[in-house]
C-alpha cells in the first residue's frame, strides 16, 4: 500500500482509503472514492502538482493532498 | 397572454453551459450582479413558441450542490428559496457526454430538491468519434425525467429542449436517493422533528449552513437530541451519501451507456505532451503572451488613430458650426472629448478579450494553471492566480472577482492585493501615448522598439505583482487549510459565437460602467478648468492685455496667453499648483499634476485630462499626441522628454489609481483595511520609484 503522490507517470492504481478529515468534499464528489481507478499522467515542474485520471475525470491536485490518499498499485 | 417560465441552467464547468445559454438567448441577455455580492448574474430570455417564453438564468458552474465557494452557493441559495423572484419552474442540468457519470451527481442532487429537472446531454456530436452509445429511453425511465441529446456546437437538439420546457408540468418531481438508505436511524429522527419538510432540504441545512424558510441550523440543533453538530458524523454521512449516489448512477449507466475504448482518439495526450512539457510548455506560454501583446499593439493602433482624429474633427466642427458660448464649449471640450476617451479603448479591450476567451474556450488556460502552480506557490500564490493576473491585463475589477475560485483564503487575499499591479487596459492609453512621445519608432532585431517597451511595461507589472506577493506571503500571518483541485477539460476548437458574445459583453460593460465615470470626470474637469475663483480669473483679459509686452503680440498669441492665464487661475490650475512642490522632483509640472489628481479616480482619464487642459489652452485643434509633443518646459525643452516620460510610465505602473478597483476589493475582502492598504502602499512605492528614476535619468 502506498500513497497517491508516490505514483510515477503512467502508473495506475485503485483507491483504497483516505484520510477523510483532510480530503475536501469536492474531491470526493469528483470521483475520489474507494474502489475507483486512478492513473498518474503527468507531473508539473518540480513534480508538483500531479495530473491524474481519476475515474473518468482529468484533474490536477497538489502532492500534499495526494499524500492523504492510499492506493493499491496496479501492475 | 404570453406565459413566462423561469428556467435555471445548472451544470459542471466545461460542459458548454454558457454555449447553451448563448444558443437559447442569443444577444437577448444581460449581465448584472446578485444583490450584495459581485458574482455575475447572467439572465436572458428565449421565445419557446407563440404562447410561451422562457426567462433563463445561467447559474455559475458547479460540480455539486454542496458549496465550496461563493459562486457555488448562489446555486444552492436559489434552489432552496421558493420565495426568490428567480426560483425556477424547471431546471436544465447540462452534462458532457464524455463525462456523464460525474455530471450526473449534480443532476441527482438537484432532482432531489423536488424540482422538475431536464437532463440535457451536450456534445452529442462527439459520440460517434468517441464510440459512445446511450439508451435515452432507458435513462428517461430510470431517472424518471426528460432526457435530451443536444450539441451546442452543431446547434442540434435545441428545439427538442425548448419543447420539453413548454411541457415542464408533465415532468415528475420524484427523487433519486432516499436518504434513509444511508442511515435509517439518523434520518428517521430528523424527519420526525420536521415531518412536513423535505428530508433532503433538512439535510442540506445541516451540512451547508444555509437557511431555508423557517428552518435554520440552530433550530435543528436546539430541537434535536441527535449529535448532528458533530462534524465528524456529518462528514461520514456526506461521504456515504456521495458513494450511494455514485452507486445509483453507476447501476443506471451500466445498462444505458457504453463506450468503445478503442475509438478514443488521443488528441488530449498528444497536445498535453507538448503544452505542459516542463520546458516547451513554458516557452509556448511565453510565445503566446508575446503574440497577444504584439497583436494588441499592432492591430489596435489603426482603429485608435482613426477614432482619435474623428473625435478631433467632430469637436472642431461643433465649435465652428454652433454659436460660441458656454454650451458649445461644454459640448466640444467636455462631452465630446470625454466620449472620445471611452471609445478609444474599445479596440484594445476587444482584442484582449478575444485572446483570453479563446485561451479559455480551448482548454489551454487550465494547462497554464497546472504548469504555473508550483512556480507561483513560491511567491505565495496559487496556479489559479494566473487567471486573475492575466485578466488583470484587461481590468483589475473582473480579475479581482475571478479570484473566487481560489480555495485558500491566504492565496486568494494575496492575489487580490497584487492584481492591481498588472497592466490593466486603463494604463494602456497612458503608456501608448507616452511611449509614442519618448521611445523612437525603430526596429530592434525585427521587433518594433515601442512594442517591446510596451511588453516591458507588462512584464514590469507582472514582476512587481510577484515580488509584492512574495513579501506579503512572508508578512501576512494567516493560516488556512489549503487545497487545489483543477479540472483539465478536453481540448476544443473555440466556438466563434461564444468568443464573439464575450467580447461584446466586455466592451458593453466597459462602455457603460467605466464609461460613466470617465464621461462625468471629463465634464467635471471641463467645469473646473472653465471656472475659477477670485479676481485674477475674472479679469484675465485685462490683466494679460495690460502686460507691457502685449502690444507686440499678434491676436493669436494674445488669445493663447489669455487662455493659459485663465487655466492657471482656474480651480483645477490651483489644485495642480498646490501639489507642484511634491511632484516637481518627479519631473512633472502643474498640468501633469492636474492629470495625476484626476487619475486617482481612474487612470484612463489621464489622456483625456491633458486633452481638455491643452485644448482649453490652445485654439487650433491638433490631436492629443501632437499637443503633448508641442508642450514645452519653462526652459524651452519638450515637456515630455525621456526622463519625465519614464518617470510617468513608472508612476502609472505602480500607483493605485482606480476607485472602482478599491470598491471591488472592499466588497471581496469585506473590509476597508485591504483597499486602504493597497492605496497607501502602492502610491508610496510609485512615488519613490518615479523619484529615483527621474533623478537618475535627468
Amino acid at each position: 500500500m502506498r500513497t497517491l503522490d508516490k505514483l510515477l507517470p503512467g502508473q495506475k492504481g485503485v483507491i483504497l482509503k483516505f484520510d477523510k478529515v483532510n480530503i475536501p468534499m469536492k474531491l470526493i464528489e469528483m470521483g475520489c472514492l474507494p474502489g475507483n481507478k486512478v492513473e498518474a499522467l503527468y507531473f508539473a515542474p518540480y513534480n508538483d502538482p500531479i495530473y491524474l485520471k481519476l475515474d473518468d475525470t482529468y484533474i490536477a491536485i497538489r502532492k500534499d493532498l495526494a499524500s492523504n490518499i492510499f492506493i493499491d498499485l496496479e501492475i | 397572454m404570453i406565459n413566462s417560465i423561469n428556467v435555471a441552467l445548472i451544470g459542471n464547468p466545461n460542459t458548454g453551459k454558457t454555449s447553451l445559454f448563448n444558443r437559447l438567448t442569443g444577444l437577448n441577455q444581460k449581465v448584472g450582479n446578485y444583490p450584495g455580492i459581485t458574482v455575475e448574474k447572467k439572465e436572458g430570455y428565449c421565445s419557446l413558441d407563440r404562447m410561451n417564453k422562457a426567462q433563463i438564468l445561467d447559474l455559475p458552474g458547479t460540480y455539486s450542490i454542496n458549496t465550496s465557494s461563493i459562486d457555488e452557493s448562489i446555486v444552492l441559495e436559489l434552489l432552496m428559496n421558493k420565495n426568490n423572484r428567480d426560483y425556477p419552474d424547471v431546471a436544465i442540468i447540462i452534462t458532457d457526454v464524455e463525462n456523464l457519470k460525474r455530471n450526473l451527481l449534480l443532476f441527482t442532487q438537484v432532482k432531489d430538491l423536488n424540482l422538475p429537472t431536464i437532463l440535457a446531454i451536450n456534445m452529442s456530436d462527439r459520440m460517434i468519434r468517441k464510440g459512445i452509445e446511450i439508451d435515452i429511453e432507458l435513462l428517461e425511465k430510470e431517472f424518471d425525467t426528460k432526457v435530451v441529446l443536444i450539441s451546442t456546437r452543431n446547434n442540434t437538439g435545441i428545439d427538442d429542449l425548448k419543447k420539453s420546457l413548454i411541457n415542464y408540468r408533465t415532468l415528475s418531481k420524484s427523487t433519486c436517493l432516499n436518504l434513509k438508505n444511508i442511515d435509517l436511524k439518523y434520518f428517521k429522527n430528523l424527519q420526525k422533528l420536521f415531518p412536513n419538510e423535505s428530508l433532503y432540504k433538512l439535510w442540506i441545512v445541516i451540512t451547508q449552513d444555509i437557511n431555508f424558510g423557517e428552518i435554520n441550523r440552530n433550530k435543528i440543533n436546539l430541537s434535536s437530541d441527535l449529535s448532528i453538530h458533530s462534524d465528524k458524523i456529518i462528514k461520514e454521512l456526506q461521504h456515504k451519501e456521495t458513494i450511494k449516489r455514485y452507486q445509483i448512477i453507476n447501476d443506471i449507466l451500466k445498462k444505458a451507456y457504453s463506450i468503445d475504448i478503442n475509438k478514443a482518439t488521443d488528441l488530449r495526450s498528444r497536445l498535453d505532451r507538448v503544452l505542459i512539457h516542463n520546458f516547451w510548455g513554458f516557452i509556448i506560454f511565453f510565445m503566446v503572451l508575446i503574440l497577444i501583446f504584439q497583436s494588441i499593439y499592432n492591430w489596435s493602433s489603426y482603429p485608435m488613430e482613426s477614432i482619435d482624429s474623428a473625435f478631433a474633427y467632430i469637436s472642431e466642427s461643433i465649435k465652428q458650426n454652433f454659436p460660441p458660448g458656454l454650451f458649445t464649449n461644454l459640448l466640444s471640450e467636455g462631452i465630446i472629448s470625454g466620449i472620445g476617451g471611452i471609445i478609444i479603448f474599445i479596440p484594445q479591450i476587444s482584442f484582449l478579450f478575444l485572446f483570453i476567451s479563446i485561451l479559455e474556450e480551448t482548454g489551454y488556460m487550465s494547462r497554464v494553471v497546472f504548469l504555473m502552480d508550483r512556480s507561483l506557490r513560491k511567491f505565495g500564490l496559487s496556479g489559479k492566480s494566473i487567471i486573475p493576473l492575466i485578466s488583470g491585463t484587461a481590468c483589475a475589477i473582473p480579475a479581482v472577482m475571478a479570484t473566487r475560485n481560489i480555495e485558500n483564503w491566504k492565496e486568494r487575499l494575496i492575489t487580490i492585493l497584487v492584481t492591481p499591479f498588472t497592466t490593466c487596459s486603463a494604463r494602456l492609453p497612458v503608456y501608448l501615448i507616452i511611449i509614442a512621445l519618448v521611445i523612437p519608432d525603430q526596429k530592434f532585431f525585427g521587433f518594433n522598439l515601442q512594442g517591446l517597451t510596451l511588453m516591458g511595461m507588462y512584464l514590469l507589472g507582472f514582476l512587481s505583482a510577484l515580488i509584492s506577493s512574495f513579501i506579503l506571503s512572508k508578512v501576512l500571518k494567516l493560516n488556512y487549510k489549503s487545497y487545489f483541485i483543477v479540472e483539465l477539460p478536453n481540448y476544443k476548437v473555440p466556438l466563434f459565437s461564444n468568443v464573439f458574445i464575450t467580447v461584446i459583453e466586455k466592451v458593453k460593460s466597459f462602455v457603460f460602467e467605466a464609461g460613466k465615470i470617465i464621461l462625468s470626470i471629463s465634464v467635471i474637469l471641463w467645469g473646473l478648468a472653465s471656472f475659477g475663483p477670485g479676481e485674477k480669473f475674472k479679469n484675465a483679459n485685462e490683466i494679460v492685455k495690460s502686460n507691457p509686452m502685449a502690444k507686440e503680440w499678434s491676436s493669436e498669441i494674445l488669445e493663447y496667453e489669455i487662455g493659459s492665464y485663465k487655466l492657471e487661475h482656474s480651480y483645477i490650475g490651483i489644485m495642480g499648483k498646490a501639489i507642484t512642490p511634491i511632484i516637481s522632483p518627479l519631473g512633472y509640472d502643474w498640468k501633469i499634476g492636474i492629470a495625476l489628481i484626476t487619475s486617482f479616480a481612474a487612470r484612463e482619464v489621464f489622456v483625456g485630462t491633458l486633452a481638455t487642459i491643452y485644448s482649453v489652452g490652445q485654439e487650433n485643434e491638433l490631436t492629443i499626441k501632437e499637443k503633448m509633443r508641442n508642450e514645452l518646459k519653462s526652459n524651452g525643452d519638450p515637456m515630455f522628454d525621456f526622463p519625465t516620460g519614464i518617470s510617468l510610465l513608472l508612476f502609472y505602473a505602480f500607483a493605485m489609481q482606480c476607485m472602482s478597483t478599491l470598491a471591488v476589493v472592499r466588497k471581496e475582502t469585506n473590509s476597508w483595511k485591504w483597499p486602504l492598504f493597497q492605496l497607501v502602499s502602492m502610491t508610496i512605492i510609485a512615488y519613490f520609484v518615479s523619484l529615483i528614476s527621474y533623478q537618475l535619468l535627468s
